[in-house]
């Protein structure tokens, strides 16, 4: 595909011979990338590719689940029509962009907790202490149990009435009347925030533990001998050496708290309080079966989830750029 | 030795699979499992499987309607033959319609006669017969009667009293001990249930039925604010704050369990209330909802019927199936045993169903009066309609806004959805 450094540098101080051999190997070469390469890509055509252009192309039509071979082409009209002095589309919809707003903040916030709370685990699992292989393990426990069943534990967990989260704090005496965790809309964005955060610590617990150990030991040996106190020691070492592998974790977190869909939908199904683009999406399509709407849906979806992805890159480089 | 044996074995298998199909067929029914449905299913089912000798198998499908009708969305647009009968709603038929076969050519002309009319005609699109009534059903209010008997009250007539009633007696029962015990539970979380329980309020205050006969939106009227700012003055004070994401077996879980006096539900609730192991059982009254200073009592038409999909590999087979469980001795069976509404009239004069629920007897006019839900006006788009309603609905019950501007809001959502093809 494309010449390497190694490839090309020898090439210039040959003779016109091995000039043509070289570049009969680099054919050669060209040709075995492209015949490895072919199947993955049409793989991810297929697979990747093909789905979302469709899905983009539906957007643009009036489908409808009962009937997706009869759609007529529309434009733009899923998104945004000027009609009877009023505008009409998904841009208009007062639903959307409170679901988009639910988005955005449920993934800042969640993402946010699970950074702290990560690196916290993660430097009390880097810590000697004995029995620490099995704490490592039961760390794990919330990330090895699929989010469909642990959201459908914590409802019960966090049911009004008979809930185990409600008895514990009446017992300890932190409320006097059972919360209704899932119901409440002032209550039921912070519950499903609390489970996904549950759910995803040890993910990016992981993901700092296995860069905390990379580190060199001797600039923590130096700053304890030079008896520097140790939260400096993490903000000044520590963290700028970790920053790599977290932003690796969150841009993982990121993506997946953008398109979150299982953990809501469990917890609080349809209701407006919580609801995401995904869902938002999904009820339009499956529950709706407005293929063309639900498809812009998802098409939006797609560009803030590109959008976002692009500025954090963006922002990510310039943050290694200073630090270097 | 042992290479014979399972060569042998494997041909007799082969033998058995390959001449199944001619003796007997393999047929499957989703049926809800509120309450006793579920077990009220695998009993019919069986006494058809002993008598026709086919083999039926069940599948379970979600509780909450609006997750059920998704998934038959998603097989049936597929053109899956996985589920031959099919439970659905009675707002579906308008919907699906294109993916169930015509029962009265199966079945005959006569395949409907003896049910109720208007269920029937809910259920014919284009004049084909889509679906056979199962059960129908219509809200009820359910009392304590101990409670009320105790504390000298007659069952609410108005959803004030009502109201005042439960204050009262979630006051003084609170006030002896019994802490945990509410005045009033119904099905509150964002889902068709709220609809129903919504359009009732509305409805018997006068409010009219969001959109009516002709199309026209009617919601944004005085009458249906008040409606929902009531409904939202219950919240936290005789409704626990969880009825916010409540459906029917959550409410009838805290009724049964002895800790509402008065809760909204469907007729299935009656049977399980009654049961051993129920708190209240013989310590509950029934009586029709209760209703606003300008209106009358409404109780929303509910109920389930049994349809055969299109993509079904043994239609005959499955809407023999259906003929059995919609016959007169399975609806009599299922009214004794768990209170489930025939569709058949003759079954309202039976005396034992009359035994088993008195309350058949006296309700019969707000089952055959129940009132609609605008379902076949808006045809394709009631999912969104409904969506609309509930969602504006339970805003009011959180506090997000109130009755009037909740109506006003719902207006404009209601114009964007007719302009897209209603």
């Amino acid at each position: 595909m494309s010449t390497s450094a190694t490839d090309s540098a020898p090439r210039e101080g040959r003779t016109a011979k091995a000039g043509y051999r070289g570049t009969k190997v680099r054919r050669q070469r060209v040709r075995a990338a492209w015949t490895y390469l072919t199947p993955m890509l049409v793989a991810l055509a297929l697979v990747a590719g093909w789905p979302l252009l469709r899905t983009f192309y539906l957007s643009l039509t009036d489908a409808s689940l009962s009937d997706t071979a009869g759609a007529a082409f529309i434009g733009f009209e899923n998104y945004l029509v000027y009609d009877d002095g009023a505008w009409y589309g998904l841009l208009t919809d007062p639903v959307w962009w409170n679901a988009v707003w639910n988005t955005v903040y449920f993934s800042v916030v969640s993402v946010s907790l699970e950074v702290v709370f990560g690196i916290v685990v993660a430097l009390l699992l880097n810590a000697e202490f004995k029995g620490r292989m099995l704490v490592r393990a039961a760390v794990l426990i919330p990330w090895a149990i699929p989010t469909i069943v642990s959201a459908k534990m914590w409802a019960w967990m966090l049911n009004d009435q008979f809930g185990i989260i409600n008895h514990l704090l009446m017992a300890l005496g932190l409320i006097d009347a059972p919360l209704a965790w899932t119901a409440d809309a002032d209550l039921s964005m912070w519950a499903v925030i609390m489970v996904d955060v549950w759910k995803t610590i040890p993910f990016v617990a992981l993901l700092v533990l296995a860069a905390l150990q990379m580190l060199p030991k001797d600039c923590f040996e130096a700053a304890e001998v030079d008896g520097i106190h140790p939260v400096k020691v993490f903000f000044r070492v520590t963290l700028p050496l970790i920053t790599p592998a977290l932003l690796v974790a969150v841009i993982f977190r990121l993506l997946d708290a953008l398109r979150v869909f299982d953990v809501i939908y469990v917890l609080t199904s349809n209701s407006t309080s919580t609801m995401t683009m995904s869902i938002y999406a999904r009820q339009q399509l499956v529950e709706f079966q407005d293929v063309g709407y639900g498809s812009a849906a998802s098409t939006m979806l797609f560009l803030i989830i590109a959008l976002a992805v692009v500025v954090y890159l963006y922002l990510g480089r310039r943050q290694l750029g200073v630090d270097q | 030795m042992q290479r014979k044996f399972l060569i042998a074995s494997g041909l007799t298998l082969l033998g058995t699979a390959g001449a199944a199909p001619a003796l007997s067929a393999e047929l499957t029914i989703s049926c809800g499992a509120v309450g006793a449905e579920l077990t009220l299913c695998e009993q019919g089912v069986e006494a058809w499987e002993n008598e026709t000798g086919h083999d039926v198998e069940i599948v379970s499908t979600p509780n909450s309607s609006t997750e059920r009708l998704s998934l038959y969305q998603q097989i049936l647009s597929a053109r899956s033959g996985d589920i031959d009968v099919l439970q659905i709603d009675v707002v579906w038929p308008g919907l699906l319609a294109n993916h169930l076969i015509d029962l009265e050519e199966t079945l005959g002309e006569d395949a409907a006669e003896g049910h109720f009319e208007t269920i029937v005609a809910n259920n014919t699109v284009d004049d084909r017969l889509v679906a056979m009534p199962w059960f129908t059903d219509a809200g009820v209010l359910y009392y304590r009667k101990d409670l009320l008997e105790k504390h000298g009250v007659a069952p609410p007539e108005t959803w004030q009293q009502l109201t005042d009633i439960a204050v009262e007696i979630q006051a003084a029962e609170r006030e002896a001990g019994n802490d945990k015990l509410w005045g009033y539970v119904f099905q509150g979380r964002a889902y068709e249930g709220l609809t129903c329980n919504a359009l009732e309020w509305v409805a018997s205050h006068g409010g009219g039925t969001l959109v009516d006969a002709d199309g026209e939106i009617t919601i944004d009227n005085e009458n249906a604010a008040t409606a929902l700012d009531l409904a939202a003055s219950w919240i936290g004070e005789i409704t626990p704050r969880g009825a916010l994401n409540y459906t029917e077996e959550e409410a009838r879980g805290i009724f049964q369990s002895g800790n509402a006096v008065f809760m909204r539900n469907w007729p299935y609730a009656w049977s399980l209330a009654q049961s051993e192991d129920s708190e209240v059982a013989g310590k509950v009254g029934v009586v029709k909802l209760p209703h606003g200073p300008n209106g009358e009592s409404a109780a929303t038409l509910g109920g389930w019927n049994l349809a055969v999909s299109k993509y079904s590999e043994n239609p005959e087979l499955a809407a023999d199936l259906v003929a059995y469980l919609t016959g007169e001795a399975e609806q009599k069976r299922r009214a004794i045993e768990a209170a489930y509404n025939p569709t058949l009239t003759s079954l309202y004069a039976d005396e034992e169903v009359l035994e088993a629920v008195p309350f058949f007897g006296t309700l019969y006019d707000t089952f055959t009066n129940a009132v609609a839900r605008p379902s076949a006006v808006t045809g394709d788009n009631y999912g969104r309609v409904s969506n609309a309603f509930f969602n504006a609905a339970h805003g009011v019950l959180t506090d997000e806004q109130d009755g009037a501007d909740a109506v006003a809001e719902l207006d404009s959502e209601l114009s964007r959805i007719k302009r897209r093809r209603w």
